[in-house]
């Protein structure tokens, strides 16, 4: 089967030599790139390379969308205009007591002595396309690190939170969905306040809310937000609702399936927030304190 | 669909030399047909459109190609399809191993069972990526995870003939 010339014309090293070379290559890299995540420089690289000519595959879909969306009948624009006014005055009376209770909340964390929560500024963003690895749940936006999308920053749409960017490339970012297989949303049940975390489970609209008691006080029908005390997701965000609980008294756990508030599959747009003050330091005196005493008393 | 008399030879008719920007340019419109940006049922039933023409050229000019084509393009598609760095680089490197150890084999045979060739090789391929992810911690996403490699080798046909094609004598070899 392999296929071997004859010695006397020299062609480089055999075929089995240079397929080891490049798998060992290839391990390597991916090993560091598993592991310790060292190949984000590299990869930027590559992204900024081919920046150019993704943005030429996307010229088709969009002159197909620009060709549909020309032909649309009077008809539907004009349904679409009244309801976009009802929606926008209804909107505009919650903005005015809204703004009144951004104030209100102003004035007494400024009277508790607490520190702002929102930070400055926030990033419109198109999908540009849905992530084609079978393995996670990612798409790629159009705003990247020169438009200060920064990694790790909530991504929304109008109805909940997306997701996290987990990799920002100059004109490009990836956003890894709350679906994935590796996200974890810390949230609290709006009707309780009880804490728990949302995991995602790689599949398309359903969210697992795990290490929940069996005797937990969650109904069908509860809305998750964000509780906020990660430091990475602003609080209040929607993130799901509570669509299916197993309680099996076999299990330490109950089984509770939720479904994304936000809607990815449905809009192309979306909205990267400012990233969040960065929380207080965890407190690691503890240790050390307890060594003194000992010391003290070792010397007393 | 053996050539009348000399099947046992080749099935292979001949053609021009190939110049290395034909190669490149047929790489980079491949490329280009993997970035587009898909979603739903036409995502899962696009073939690797780069794997297949590695492979195309692995077996029928082994010389104008080698790995560091292969494993750059590998690269490139870890990037745009944000997964592993270096899973797509090493399943296009033993593809291209596969190619070009069995590209006499494979050129002896007809359209038909050059096809059996090359669904088995894009599925080793795949079976690379799989056993890649799993080893990181993912999870089987289902059997429709191979259909690419399927629709890829009934593309065989389609790609031969098109790639030929600017490679076919102008003169008609008949003509006095």
């Amino acid at each position: 089967m392999e296929y071997t010339p004859p010695p006397f014309f020299k062609r480089g090293p055999s075929l089995l030599a240079r397929l080891s070379f490049f798998a060992l290559l290839s391990l390597i890299l991916l090993y560091a790139d598993a592991r310790f995540h060292y190949m984000e420089g590299v990869r930027k690289v590559f992204g900024v390379v081919l920046y150019p000519l993704q943005k030429i595959m996307d010229v088709p879909g969009d002159l197909v969308s620009g060709i549909g969306s020309f032909f649309v009948g009077q008809s539907y624009l004009k349904v679409e205009n009244e309801r976009l006014a009802r929606q926008n005055f209804l909107n505009a009376g919650l903005l005015q007591t809204q703004q009144e209770l951004i104030a209100e909340n102003r004035h007494l964390r400024e009277l508790l002595g607490m520190k702002e929560r929102t930070g400055p500024g926030s990033t419109v963003a198109e999908i540009l396309y849905f992530g084609r690895d079978p393995f996670s749940r990612k798409v790629i936006i159009d705003k990247g690190s020169s438009q200060k999308v920064e990694e790790g920053a909530a991504v929304v749409d109008d109805t909940g939170l997306v997701g996290q960017v987990s990799r920002a490339f100059p004109w490009t970012a990836e956003i890894a969905l709350i679906t994935d297989r590796e996200q974890l949303v810390p949230v609290q049940v709006v009707r309780n306040g009880l804490r728990a975390a949302v995991f995602g489970t790689g599949y398309d609209g359903t969210l697992d809310l795990r290490f929940m008691p069996v005797n937990a006080d969650i109904e069908n029908g509860d809305v998750l937000v964000t509780s906020g005390i990660d430091g990475v997701y602003p609080a209040g965000l929607p993130v799901a609702l509570v669509s299916n609980i197993e309680r099996n008294a076999a299990y330490p756990f109950a089984r509770i399936t939720c479904t994304p508030a936000a809607g990815v599959n449905r809009h192309g747009q979306v909205m990267v927030l400012a990233r969040l003050a960065p929380l207080p330091a965890y407190p690691t005196a503890a240790p050390q304190k307890k060594a003194k005493q000992r010391k003290s008393r070792r010397d007393g | 669909m053996r050539s009348s008399g000399f099947g046992y030879l080749s099935t292979e008719e001949i053609l021009l030399p190939v110049k290395p920007a034909y190669v490149a340019l047929t790489l980079l419109i491949a490329l280009l047909l993997n970035l587009m940006p898909l979603t739903g049922w036409l995502l899962v039933l696009r073939p690797d459109f780069v794997a297949l023409t590695l492979l195309y050229w692995g077996i029928h000019q082994p010389r104008k190609i080698g790995f560091l084509p292969a494993w750059l393009l590998g690269l490139a598609m870890d990037v745009a399809d944000a997964s592993l760095f270096g899973q797509h680089a090493l399943a296009y490197s033993v593809m291209m191993f596969g190619a070009i150890a069995l590209h006499r084999r494979v050129a002896m045979f007809g359209v038909r069972h050059q096809m059996l060739h090359v669904v088995v090789i894009l599925l080793l391929m795949q079976l690379i990526v799989l056993v890649v992810r799993l080893a990181a911690g993912g999870e089987y996403p289902g059997w429709w995870y191979f259909i690419p490699s399927i629709v890829g080798a009934l593309l065989w046909p389609a790609t031969r003939l098109l790639f030929s094609i600017p490679l076919r004598s102008r003169r008609d070899p008949d003509e006095v």
